[in-house]
């Protein structure tokens, strides 16, 4: 089920190599780096449900926020009151000791895996009933209400946002950090990788495509579609909600609208990394995503306070020009690398018809 | 929590009367959501930022001397080339294509505009006063500013105006047969392509009109248009498309439920409500229908 081709071994190789060395060669850019490795992971799950099952959700953005909240909050709380934390604002009174630090991270990662599919489970049978637009507006909604509604919640710094417990610093300065959190993502990464590419090769994506391609018929085939829908979504979010997690240790502070339940930039970045690179493959995302935050870091800062104007304008032409994304673009050009065989006297025959 | 919205009778009417001005509001915007939803299927995520656009040109006529209740006829001419314009870069190309492609498409001129807006009006909440004075009603303890009754007023005249014009005029009948059926239409000598045009440049006028008056009853700012988008959506999937009279009667229902909350919850809810009570409708129409092993269409 996990055999490489000789071809796929290559890639796989020399890209893990890559990521390897590439925080000790680019010391600079660890951080953007890690941030790549997050956002490759998000469009790889999004295109679960997006892409394989043809449910585009804008609120997986959701499962990414309470993800964030969770890990913090467990990682304060196991130790510390949360409320004074939150209240105490930047002010550092409580210190984690490196011992708690690693402890309450791994437990916050634990809740900010598990919360997020059972509320994904939860509100799934409601929502995955709608189709198409109905469930895209829907799940929109969703996002920008939980966003909403953290922001009104005191425990957790209501609009004023929350810090996230900062690395200890007994154990090293930025660098150590930078790279425990690199590693700690591209671990994330290849688990992701890992388990995506094995789920691929089952009977599940068949039914996940096959609800894409017509849910009535799946249904009439004796597909119990709800189920395998809700899976889907949830597996979704279990990774949304670890890279969540991982996000708000990153970034070090965390804010309702801006950071948390960012629908306007990273709930949408899914969708277009997932578009750009290609919906229903396994490396479109991937690529995607890399080109999408390769092109966002190099030239973002070019674009000084006009960043949105490019992002909309950016939305726009990737989804008129390029709906199919690179990935199918590539499929078009150079069919023989997807192992599709073209007749020759068949592509004439059709030619003349034409 | 407290009730007293409930047990002061004067608060309730007060609460009531509001919702409904403002839920007349809330019918135009979906008026303008349901011809384009209906006639070139697609939802545009764009409406809100629309709407706010309209407004601050009323604003921007406040500020250079003229009173902002005049935007209510300059506005939705700006508006109607702005939309014709926007049909011709971007629009046209999604019409024919998969839904989503346009609600991406449209979320894309909505942060597009959001961002320009903020550039061209700065990002402070402003208001356009337009001095109307209010009206006391019930002994003096409902109070009712006139320039909600005016723009409860203005939208419903727009709306009657826009469907006599849909009825009688030679557009109106082309823009009527196209939502009928697209390619009969064209095979009938119909100009689909102008017709696209003018219905979204119609739909940005409504949306034109809709901003002067939130600018004098409300206030802008280059952020808050996706709840009007939102709502219009919900007003359209509430009443159906092509029902004027159920798009009115929802939106002053959610003008009221708005209000409502407002003085249950607390303000800082209200947009967070607005997006809850989406997701409460879609879910329950969805198992209504499922009864009958139906989806929404």
């Amino acid at each position: 089920m996990l055999a490489f081709t000789k071809r796929e071994l290559y890639i796989c190789g020399a890209l893990l190599l890559f990521l390897l060395v590439a925080p000790f060669v680019f010391v600079n850019f660890k951080l953007q780096l890690a941030f790549m490795l997050i956002l490759i992971i998000l469009a790889m799950t999004w295109n679960i449900q997006g892409g394989e099952m043809g449910y585009n959700s804008f609120g997986n953005i959701m499962f990414f926020g309470v993800g964030m909240y969770l890990c913090a909050s467990m990682q304060i709380g196991l130790y510390f009151p949360l409320a004074e934390w939150t209240e105490s604002g930047g002010e550092k009174t409580f210190v984690h000791e490196p011992d708690q630090y690693f402890k309450g991270l791994a437990l916050g990662l634990a809740f900010a895996a598990m919360i997020p599919p059972i509320i994904a489970g939860l509100i799934g049978y409601g929502i995955l009933g709608l189709r198409g637009h109905y469930f895209a507006i829907c799940t929109l909604g969703i996002g920008i209400a939980s966003g909403e509604l953290a922001g009104g919640i005191e425990l957790i710094g209501a609009g004023q946002g929350m810090t996230a417990p900062p690395f200890p610093k007994g154990l090293g300065d930025l660098e150590t950090r930078g790279e425990f959190l690199y590693f700690l993502c591209l671990i994330l990464l290849v688990a992701t990788f890992t388990f995506i590419r094995w789920l691929y090769t089952t009977r599940f994506r068949l039914v996940l495509n096959a609800i894409r391609d017509n849910e009535d018929k799946a249904e009439a085939m004796g597909i119990e579609t709800m189920r395998y829908k809700i899976t889907g979504w949830m597996i979704s979010a279990f990774f949304c909600g670890l890279a969540g997690g991982l996000v708000g240790t990153m970034v070090g502070y965390i804010e309702p609208v801006e950071v948390a339940f960012d629908g306007r930039e990273m709930g949408v970045f899914m969708v277009l990394m997932t578009i750009l690179g290609g919906k229903g493959t396994l490396w479109g995302p991937i690529i995607g995503a890399s080109a999408f935050h390769i092109f966002k870091e190099s030239f973002w800062t070019l674009f000084l306070g006009w960043q949105y104007v490019a992002l909309g304008v950016l939305i726009i032409v990737i989804v008129i020009y390029f709906p199919e994304g690179l990935m199918g673009y590539l499929r078009e050009k150079k069919p023989e690398w997807f192992g599709e065989v073209i007749d020759e006297k068949d592509r004439k025959a059709q030619i003349s018809l034409d | 929590m407290d009730f007293l919205v409930f047990q002061v009778p004067a608060l309730t009417a007060q609460a009531i009367l509001d919702g409904i001005l403002l839920g007349i509001l809330f019918a135009l915007i979906a008026y303008g959501m349901a011809l384009q939803w209906g006639v070139m299927n697609i939802i545009n995520i764009a409406q809100g930022e629309l709407v706010i656009m309209g407004g601050y040109i009323a604003y921007f006529m406040y500020m250079s001397g003229i009173h902002p209740a005049w935007g209510i006829f300059v506005s939705p001419i700006i508006m109607f080339f702005v939309g014709v314009f926007i049909y011709k870069l971007v629009i046209n190309k999604v019409v024919d294509r998969d839904m989503f492609i346009s609600i991406l498409a449209t979320f894309g001129i909505s942060i597009l505009m959001m961002q320009l807006m903020n550039f061209g009006f700065g990002s402070d909440v402003v208001v356009a006063q337009s001095d109307f004075g209010t009206t006391m009603l019930f002994n003096n303890s409902v109070t009712l500013p006139n320039s909600k009754i005016f723009s409860a007023v203005v939208s419903i005249v727009c709306a009657v105006l826009l469907t006599i014009y849909m009825k009688k005029s030679k557009l109106g009948r082309a823009i009527r047969a196209t939502a009928q059926n697209a390619r009969a239409a064209k095979i009938l000598g119909v100009d689909t392509e102008k017709v696209y045009a003018s219905t979204f440049g119609i739909n940005a006028a409504l949306c034109g009109v809709a901003g002067a008056l939130v600018a004098i009853t409300f206030t802008l700012h280059p952020y808050v248009g996706l709840p009007y988008t939102v709502r219009s959506f919900m007003i359209v999937i509430v009443a159906g498309l092509g029902n004027l009279p159920g798009v009115a009667m929802s939106g002053m229902g959610l003008g009221v439920f708005e209000e409502f909350a407002d003085y249950l919850l607390g303000t800082e809810f209200r947009i967070a409500t607005v997006f809850f009570l989406l997701v409460l409708i879609l879910v329950y129409r969805r198992f209504k229908l499922a009864k009958t092993r139906e989806y929404l269409k």
